[in-house]
């Protein structure tokens, strides 16, 4: 166990400690926005984005408590994709814990480097789009993580720091996210309004900037 | 300017508890129909699957009562999987419910078609597959919602509830996989249905409506889930309403002159009979005017959205042997003739 902790702890981007950090800010943060994301899903959809979330994110916190001890940064995302999958429910559930589960396949054996957390990132972003047969541009998750993925393969060929690259692709996931709002859409529940799903921010969108600007939050806060 | 928001208006011990309850007084008023499966949040019939008879297993999220814990029963379903209200149950509880009643013959799926219901029966499908033969059905026979590249495609709605009767009468009478499936995919594809709202509904853990309508308005062409439907219209007299369900409905399959149809006029859960009453009469007046004959019919709750008053018509082309099956005998809670 301890062995593949040193590298892990050793890039600054994807450490387990930095996980934990991220995933119980995140949950705490989720907490906070329920009623909110709840608000939004209430216009455009069924109104349950919020409390699902919540529930998903609450049982994630519980799981690490309870099994995370000795994990390396894979068997996390794998613990918190099986997690999600069986507490969150609605279309989020199996969205966003195949992205975990996506992301540890794809780090597994290997060095927690910045190239292999985008390779776990795009993994993530893959399984939601192979999954949802979606893509950017439907007023879905989708519109907040295409672009930060985006964002954050430009920083890193660049040669941005790991915490530059973070911030970077949260900034593109808000904006990614306020972009929904005019967006007309065309998977997912919302998609069945038609013209009227004009004009109201997507809550899946939503969710996924606020994971990842609590990224950007905790990779920031340890690097400074 | 701030509001307290008004308390939760219903029959409600806590919000978090609420479904678990729900399933408590179920089981607690059938015992001899169905037990639950606490731990994994599955209803299921009493007795254990016949050896020989294909299974059925639906869900959906809760707060569509009766749908779908109470078609569990002799000539119906064999388990039913309730997620949290108005959200898809999670793929443990139908992998759990697909090993309970597998009687050896395999499982049917009844899926809704909504994303999160088609994604976590997928997911589901996949858990067990190499151990249980699994086929699914997806419903989407809601013509207010156009079948398009551009949407996630039709919902299921009232269709739902006639296809697990006609299913579960084949599989009843010893159907294979292969043919109850297939009776299953052609009530869908004979089946087509649109729904409206007079008043939103409140979900427990939202606390607030799901959408506003004014006093003087109605939403024409909602789902189930309290989300919005299509468009607004001025509140009108219940024969117009019904023709601005029945005649998308008619014009869709399309239904013609000659046409027998089970007539179902599902109320939405906050409406009383005699006003659904009123509907069916508006319905069969149009079916009429058509040329076309309700030979059998469904009226009353069947799968409705909490509180929300208001209607939906589903119409269901039949023939001898769809009419037969509907006839057959069934046993559950909300459902019962002929045993």
């Amino acid at each position: 166990m301890t062995a593949a902790l040193p590298q892990a702890e050793g890039t600054g981007l994807m450490s387990t400690a930095l996980l934990e950090q991220w995933l119980r800010r995140s949950a705490a943060r989720l907490a906070d926005v329920t009623p909110f994301l709840t608000a939004l899903d209430q216009a455009i959809g069924d109104g349950d984005h919020g409390t699902n979330m919540n529930r998903g994110f609450a049982a994630v916190v519980a799981k690490l408590n309870a099994e995370a001890a000795d994990m390396d940064p894979a068997g996390i995302l794998r613990l918190v994709g099986r997690t999600l999958v069986s507490t969150v429910g609605g279309a989020s559930g199996p969205l966003y814990g195949t992205a975990f589960l996506r992301a540890s396949a794809a780090l597994a054996d290997r060095a927690t480097d910045v190239d292999a957390a985008l390779d776990a990132f795009d993994a993530a972003v893959g399984g939601i789009a192979a999954l949802g047969k979606s893509t950017a541009g439907q007023k879905t998750m989708l519109d907040a993580l295409v672009p930060a993925q985006k964002a954050a393969r430009a920083a890193h060929e660049r040669g941005a720091s790991g915490s530059e690259i973070v911030a970077e692709a949260a900034e593109a996931a808000s904006a990614g996210s306020d972009a929904t709002i005019p967006m007309l859409a065309t998977k997912g529940r919302a998609s069945y309004l038609g013209e009227r799903s004009i004009g109201h921010r997507d809550p899946g969108a939503t969710s996924s900037a606020l994971l990842l600007t609590t990224a950007a939050e905790v990779v920031g806060g340890q690097a400074g | 300017m701030t509001l307290a928001s008004p308390p939760l208006k219903k029959l409600i011990n806590a919000v978090d508890d609420f479904v678990t309850e729900e399933l408590q007084g179920l089981e607690a008023a059938h015992p001899d129909l169905l037990r639950i499966d606490y731990e994994n949040n599955v209803v299921l019939r009493r007795e254990p699957t016949r050896a020989g008879k294909v299974a059925l297993v639906s869900g959906g999220g809760s707060g569509h009562e009766p749908l779908h814990g109470g078609y569990v029963g002799y000539g119906m379903l064999d388990a039913a999987c309730p997620g949290a209200v108005f959200t898809s149950p999670v793929p443990d509880q139908m992998e759990a419910a697909t090993r309970a009643v597998d009687g050896g013959a395999g499982v049917l799926h009844i899926v809704k078609n909504y994303t999160g219901d088609v994604l976590n029966f997928q997911m589901a499908a996949d858990l067990v597959a190499g151990d249980i033969e699994v086929a699914s059905v997806i419903v989407n026979d809601d013509v207010a919602v156009q079948d398009s590249l551009y949407t996630a495609g039709r919902r299921g709605v009232g269709a739902t509830v006639l296809v697990e009767k006609i299913a579960g009468a084949r599989s009843e009478e010893g159907g294979t996989l292969a043919e109850v499936t297939d009776v299953a995919v052609q009530v869908n594809a004979q089946a087509r249905s649109m729904g409206m709202a007079l008043t939103s509904c409140v979900v427990p853990a939202a606390g607030t409506p799901t959408f506003e309508l004014p006093p003087d308005e109605i939403e024409i062409g909602i789902g189930i889930h309290g989300e919005p439907g299509r468009r607004r219209e001025k509140l009108a007299s219940v024969d117009e309403i019904a023709r601005m369900l029945v005649e998308p409905v008619l014009s869709d399959l399309p239904f013609t002159s000659g046409d027998r149809v089970l007539a179902f006029v599902n109320g939405m859960g906050g409406t009383p009979l005699i006003e659904l009453y009123v509907a069916y009469n508006a319905v069969n007046k149009i079916l009429r005017d058509n040329g076309i004959e309700a030979t059998r019919s469904l009226v009353g709750n069947y799968i409705t959205s909490l509180e929300m008053a208001g209607f939906s018509v589903t119409l269901l082309r039949l023939d001898d042997e769809l009419t037969r099956l509907w006839d057959a005998p069934v046993h559950t809670p909300a459902l019962r003739w002929g045993r």
